[in-house]
């Protein structure tokens, strides 16, 4: 019969045997029993990978099967872009000195696009809600896998498919007047991935404690649109009433659409005016926070909601 | 030789309710096994437990050689997994639930081709390889379920109700399916039913109610203990019946499925005699040779049908406390 071929008769250290076991409950006392046969660690490790890649591609494969939800996905950052930027592009013109010279359009364009990747990593991390409705959550929770391996690849392959998708509404980028820079669609995919796994992180974390598909509304009512709307997206963080301000300075995606604007900004031509109005405007006080501890906030945040979800998957039975 | 199922004294519970209290038996390599019980008996709780998904709250559990409580991870990769309800995608295509199946597991990929061709062609569903399984029937997704349970060629194959949910002629098929298997791979199988004339495909029976095993024999010797046939009145004066029967027989009769039942050495002498010496009025009889629905009847006094109506009184009974507790 084909056992697993990574697994050798060697004799290992118990401390190495130890390592092997680590599905043992704590507090169960591990049997003296030596098992016939020991994987060596190497194999472990080659298995966890081999979870994250296939649960990876599970999502990919999903992602690319349903074009429908891909074409109706952009909907909604287009609906916001085209028709609610071009409608308050006319306002903002008339009501900000030089404001005239730059675009609305141009200011929402790193809002909307974060905006797709928040509704696209949430919708694909939270679908964990439906993978335990219809069973399939069970055919990979009972895999001879770490769990933290599968909240990996479903953490991947949900930051994959929702930076897929952002990509979609960036190619629009010259319809509002963002260059087609190589180093700015760069920095803009970078910060988008980052932003992907963060998101999907949190999705995961917070599908582990959801039993009913029911709860996938709450999760869009009082999560999704609360971190939408405080992200600074649709408006600068500055000069807000006070409790306004301290609520989108607690949003984890303000730390995320701010970097994506300051670059979309040092790549537009506009007048210093302008940029102190919608460029830079996350502060904390006076303080302008620099982009390289807004990404690592950004990604502090991720790894903190990546460890509970791995937690909350690996006490699960 | 090793046992490839040994459970010492398991027990689980679920709050105040005892779901499985305190179960032994062992399962011989190649044996297939039956675990035979109403709903609500504790069938699924310990198959939970042997796959890895429940932890026992006492007792202990061996599969394949490994502690199902320490060695988790040596368990589930020696197991395949038939559960009562789908854990397919519905989005993937056959071939690609079985590949998804197959690299969790660790099926080498120069195995893994063969493999998947040879595990789907037995269930017949090679020609469908490439159909999504939201399209696929009932019984097709059960046999793709089967197929993958398989696919990573496990010691012991565990199947929960594999037929539940199914009409006869599929089921049917299904059985067909497994008896198949057992003849080429000499696998383990252990598997839950509630359906009597199934659980007569199986080497060994134990008859589980309430959370304990009542009995554990081959079916023949299951029958052989009831030794008698079961015969069924109708009438429309039940109690009177079940008097007269104690008074001239000296039987005693119980009411199950709205008939007045007894149990006779041989149905076919006593039917005459019945008609002759009952002055109570009879429409119909019916004898049937012992079935394993008897012997159930014959160990805890009840059919399988009587017992699932009061185990689902007592699971909605522990579900309702379980919701006041969660508050």
């Amino acid at each position: 019969m084909t056992e697993p071929v990574r697994e050798t008769q060697a004799a290992l250290p118990p401390a190495v045997v130890e390592d092997l076991l680590p599905d043992a409950r704590t507090g169960t006392r591990r049997h003296q029993a030596t098992p016939a046969s020991v994987r060596v660690a190497g194999g472990r490790w080659r298995d966890d990978l081999r979870a994250v890649r296939v649960v990876w591609h599970r999502e990919l494969i999903r992602f690319g099967r349903n074009r429908l939800r891909i074409i109706t996905s952009l909907a909604q950052p287009v609906l916001f872009l085209f028709v609610l930027g071009t409608g308050l592009s006319s306002l903002v013109a008339r009501s900000v000195p030089g404001g005239g010279g730059v675009n609305f359009r141009t200011f929402m364009f790193p809002g909307v696009v974060a905006m797709t990747v928040l509704f696209t990593a949430m919708f694909s991390s939270v679908s964990i809600v439906w993978d335990r409705e219809f069973g399939f959550l069970r055919e990979m929770l009972v895999a001879p896998v770490r769990r933290g391996a599968l909240v990996a690849g479903k953490c991947a392959g949900g930051a994959t498919v929702a930076t897929l998708q952002a990509l979609i509404m960036l190619a629009l980028a010259g319809l509002v007047h963002v260059p087609y820079s190589p180093l700015l669609l760069l920095t803009l995919a970078g910060e988008m991935l980052l932003a992907a796994l963060t998101i999907t992180a949190l999705g995961t974390a917070l599908a582990s404690r959801m039993a009913q598909v029911e709860s996938f509304q709450v999760v869009m009512q009082f999560v999704v649109l609360p971190l939408f709307f405080l992200s600074g997206a649709l408006f600068p963080l500055k000069g807000l009433p006070g409790w306004l301000s301290v609520l989108t300075r607690l949003d984890p995606l303000a730390y995320i659409v701010d970097p994506m604007r300051r670059a979309v900004f040092a790549h537009v031509h506009t007048t210093p005016a302008v940029a102190q109005t919608f460029g830079a405007t996350l502060t904390w006080g006076s303080w302008t926070l620099p982009v390289g501890l807004e990404l690592g906030l950004t990604a502090a945040f991720g790894t903190v909601m990546l460890s509970l979800a791995v937690f909350a998957f690996s006490r699960t039975e | 030789m090793e046992s490839a199922i040994e459970v010492h004294d398991l027990v689980r519970r679920f709050g105040d309710l005892e779901a499985v209290r305190g179960v032994s038996f062992d399962v011989e390599p190649g044996e297939t096994f039956g675990f035979l019980g109403p709903n609500g008996a504790g069938k699924s709780t310990t198959i939970s437990m042997l796959c890895t998904l429940l932890v026992p709250s006492a007792g202990a559990a061996r599969v394949a050689g490994f502690d199902v409580a320490a060695q988790r991870a040596e368990v589930r990769k020696r197991i395949g997994l038939v559960f009562q309800d789908t854990t397919l995608d519905d989005y993937l295509t056959a071939s690609e639930n079985l590949r998804f199946h197959a690299e969790l597991y660790g099926v080498p990929r120069s195995q893994a081709a063969e493999r998947l061709q040879d595990v789907l062609e037995m269930v017949g569903l090679w020609e469908r390889r490439d159909g999504l399984v939201r399209t696929f029937s009932g019984g097709m997704k059960r046999r793709l379920e089967i197929a993958r349970g398989l696919l990573h060629s496990p010691r012991v194959l565990f199947l929960d109700e594999p037929t539940v949910g199914l009409d006869p002629q599929t089921r049917a098929h299904i059985w067909d399916y497994i008896n198949e298997l057992r003849r080429r791979e000499s696998i383990t199988m252990f598997l839950t039913t509630h359906y009597m004339d199934e659980a007569e495909h199986c080497d060994r029976i134990a008859i589980i109610d309430e959370g304990r095993i009542v009995v554990i024999d081959t079916p023949e010797a299951l029958k052989g203990t009831v030794g008698r046939d079961r015969v069924q009145l109708h009438t429309p004066d039940p109690d009177s019946a079940i008097a007269a029967l104690g008074e001239h027989f000296g039987l005693e009769a119980t009411m199950s499925e709205g008939a007045v039942t007894v149990y006779v050495p041989s149905g076919e002498q006593f039917v005459p005699r019945l008609f002759g010496e009952l002055d109570v009025t009879i429409s119909a009889v019916s004898i049937a040779r012992p079935t394993l629905d008897d012997v159930f009847m014959d160990y805890t006094g009840r059919t399988i049908r009587d017992a699932e109506a009061s185990a689902s009184e007592r699971m909605a009974g522990s579900m309702w406390m379980r919701a006041v507790r969660r508050r």
